[in-house]
């Protein structure tokens, strides 16, 4: 009776110490001996080759520059990445280093998982404004890029149609706009607008909130980042959302996929509101014909989206490791490395002198518009730690009224549901 | 003799009734199966294409037939994405110690429930019945917290070092999941229905509870042990928020976490097809390999994994 008893015991313990053995424990700071003081880095990248071998190139080179530090790399896969790290603070686990998308940077750096940036001014002062992200007069997170949106056209299309070209200092009125879809679609395309409403979460307010604010409206009040009121129910508000839902009615765009900008490649549609990220692509398939023009100026001058994924520094990270993490970030914000990032992801780089030794964004390169576009028109998505419940409230409120909802109550809802959560918050001490 | 000819005519009647009338069951049940295929057939046809012509062929018949551009591109992309062979290994011996460590502890929780004798045992079997109600997915950052503050033992410069924390690890992933609510009051079920006189004339020859759980229980007990592995089987294999939130060396990752690797800006479809032609190439194994005890076991169960 005893034998089996003890065989299972001695393997059940065989086992334990066979799979801890596999373990891989996550420590920042210094190994045992006198090596190099680790410092652990996660990145969203999973499953970009591109952006790896940028990312390789840089810690190679770091760790090769000297040895008191020695960055290590973790990644993970985008879609998973925010569940990722929110477990990770949970369990007191955070890396040093940790990519973030901009605008959840207020919401970590208020939750405690985020400490200051603390790089020199002179570094984040050469930066795009949009790929530095600052909360309650403090830089927490800086990017190497920032993303832009444009609306991809052929020139062929609106020269046959009889529609102006615009330019950045002369966009598309409303007026002009809408003239232009009603023209296009008249003309044979079934829907001539691919707003990207097919795709869902943060590119919801990425997209289609800097139309609201070229309106006139917003997602918060961003004075005092207390409440939505007035702001996302406003008449501009609401004369914004209904010309929105009117879009859709009026069958000029559709919400059925796919995501991307297969459609436009395809001329299934006239006109594709879409990123920088999918200007190669196009390039190469529509050539010289292909527009990249500026966004509509819905009365209150055009806007884009800006802030994407940048660099921050967890609280949890040891002072030893935080100065390595700091000497890191200084060394991988050289332009050259920069430059590497834009020409491989095609990426509007940070600082003009990368964006004037990139192969897309320099001044004569086939991309350039996109910098200019991020320059003049770009703003950031409000920095307050409410905007997880910003993003997820405004996706519901305009795909709802996409469907069809009543705009005024469907908007009124949504600051109700903002505003409770701000209220229950203390507005996040703002 | 008159008789005769009508009741033969009247046989082949009904018998030609009864053949039409299995013709029609089997049409419609062959039509049945073509209708459950068809997202099979478009994942493995779809991943033979590149993506302009999945997504093209989509609104048409040709999603489903490998016409076009076919090849084998794709997976040969999976390949330079993901780790695709670490990450089925991963998955394989995950799901094998859960499901292998599964049997094992909650038979004999199930055992210890249903048979022997002990004060409080109909309370406990109602705790464990009632955890049934509570979704993993509310216990899931409690468990983070827990997990990650609990001794380990590690290899480390070839000595075994104790340290705190069982976060990116294979046992992280198997251990949390081995006992089971549902697992052990189907084995307390259907060991209740085993006659206790055995028990008693094993009892009599001197066996002890261990003995008549191994010689006598467990083999009688092939078709419960069989359902209890196929339900284990499929959320072990299908295993992503876990995962996600425990294991950060890529290493250790499993098949459907390696999922959303294609998913950047633009889903890359013909390799997410090809992937998942991959990772369900192992289930649709097992499922042929034990159809039998699999349709039997969500029968007798009443629940599909």
């Amino acid at each position: 009776m005893r034998k089996p008893l003890a065989i299972v015991a001695a393997a059940g313990l065989l086992g334990t110490v066979a799979l801890s053995g596999c373990a891989k424990a996550n420590h920042d700071g210094t190994p045992s001996g006198n090596g190099p003081t680790q410092i652990s880095m996660w990145t969203h990248s999973a499953g970009n080759p591109g952006e790896l071998a940028v990312y390789k190139k840089i810690i190679d080179e770091f760790n090769a520059s000297q040895t008191k530090y020695r960055v290590v790399q973790q990644n993970f896969p985008q879609g998973s990445y925010n569940d990722a790290i929110t477990a990770a603070a949970a369990a007191r686990n955070l890396p040093c280093l940790l990519d973030m998308d901009g605008p959840i940077m207020p919401n970590w750096a208020w939750a405690g998982y985020l400490q200051p940036l603390e790089l020199p001014a002179a570094l984040t002062d050469s930066l795009l404004p949009t790929a530095v992200g600052r909360y309650q007069g403090k830089v927490y997170s800086a990017g190497y890029w920032d993303a832009a949106l444009s609306i991809f056209a052929r020139k062929s299309v609106l020269e046959k149609n009889g529609i102006r070209i615009p330019t950045v200092d002369k966009p598309w009125t409303l007026e002009e706009f809408d003239a232009a879809a009603a023209r296009l679609k008249s003309s044979g395309y079934a829907t001539p607008l691919d707003l990207g409403a097919a795709d869902k979460g943060e590119w919801w307010p990425y997209a289609y909130s800097p139309m609201l604010q070229s309106s006139g409206g917003d997602l918060v009040d961003r004075t005092a980042m207390k409440s939505a009121d007035g702001v996302l129910n406003g008449p501009d508000s609401v004369r914004f959302f209904t010309w929105f839902q009117k879009v859709f009615k009026n069958g000029w765009a559709n919400s059925n996929g796919p995501v991307g900008n297969q459609k436009f490649i395809d001329d299934k549609v006239a006109l594709s509101y879409t990123g920088v990220w999918n200007a190669q692509d196009a390039l190469q398939k529509v050539g010289s014909d292909l527009l990249i023009l500026p966004p509509v100026d819905f009365g209150k001058g055009p806007r884009i989206g800006g802030g994407s994924w940048q660099w921050g520094i967890s609280a949890g990270c040891g002072s030893a490791p935080s100065e390595g993490a700091r000497e890191y970030l200084k060394f991988s914000f050289q332009d050259k490395y920069l430059t590497d990032f834009a020409d491989s992801q095609v990426v509007i780089p940070a600082t003009a002198g990368a964006a004037a030794a990139s192969k897309y964004f320099g001044p004569d390169g086939s991309l350039h518009q996109f910098a200019v576009l991020s320059q003049k028109f770009a703003l950031v998505r409000p920095a307050t730690p409410g905007y997880p419940v910003i993003s997820t409230t405004f996706e519901k409120a305009a795909k709802d009224v996409m469907n069809g909802a009543d705009v005024k109550s469907t908007l009124d809802r949504a600051v109700q549901s903002i505003d409770s959560d701000l209220k229950s918050n203390n507005s996040y001490g703002n | 003799m008159a008789a005769t000819p009508r009741v033969r005519g009247t046989r082949s009647e009904a018998s030609e009734q009864r053949r039409r009338r299995r013709v029609w069951s089997y049409l419609v049940l062959v039509g049945l199966a073509v209708f459950f295929l068809f997202p099979l057939v478009f994942m493995f046809v779809s991943s033979l294409k590149p993506d302009g012509q999945i997504l093209s062929d989509i609104s048409g018949w040709r999603a489903f037939l490998p016409v076009g551009d076919v090849g084998l591109d794709n997976y040969g992309a999976v390949f330079d994405r993901v780790p695709v062979g670490r990450f089925l290994l991963n998955s394989l011996l995950v799901t094998v110690a859960i499901v292998g460590l599964g049997l094992v502890v909650n038979s004999m929780a199930g055992f210890a429930l249903s048979r022997l004798r002990w004060r409080g045992r109909g309370l406990v079997l109602g705790v464990v019945i009632a955890t049934l109600i509570v979704p993993f997915e509310t216990i899931a950052v409690p468990l983070v917290y827990w997990v990650a503050h609990l001794p380990t033992l590690l290899f480390q410069d070839g000595a075994l070092v104790y340290d705190i924390g069982w976060l990116n690890s294979y046992k992280v992933q198997i251990i949390p999941f081995v006992a089971n609510a549902f697992s052990i009051f189907l084995f307390s079920q259907y060991f209740s229905t085993i006659p206790t006189s055995l028990d008693e004339a094993a009892r009599i020859d001197g066996a002890g509870w261990f003995t008549i759980y191994r010689r006598i229980v467990v083999p009688l007990s092939g078709p419960a042990f069989a359902t209890v592995a196929i339900l284990t089987f499929l959320p072990a294999w299908n295993q992503y928020l876990w995962p996600t939130m425990v294991v950060q060396d890529e290493k250790l990752r499993p098949v459907m976490v390696g999922m959303q690797y294609f998913f950047q800006d633009n889903p890359a479809w013909g390799e997410i097809m090809a992937y998942t032609s991959m990772i369900t190439l192992p289930v649709l194994v097992v499922f042929l390999a034990f159809q039998r005890a699999f349709v039997s076991s969500v029968a007798a169960s009443g629940v599909k994994g």
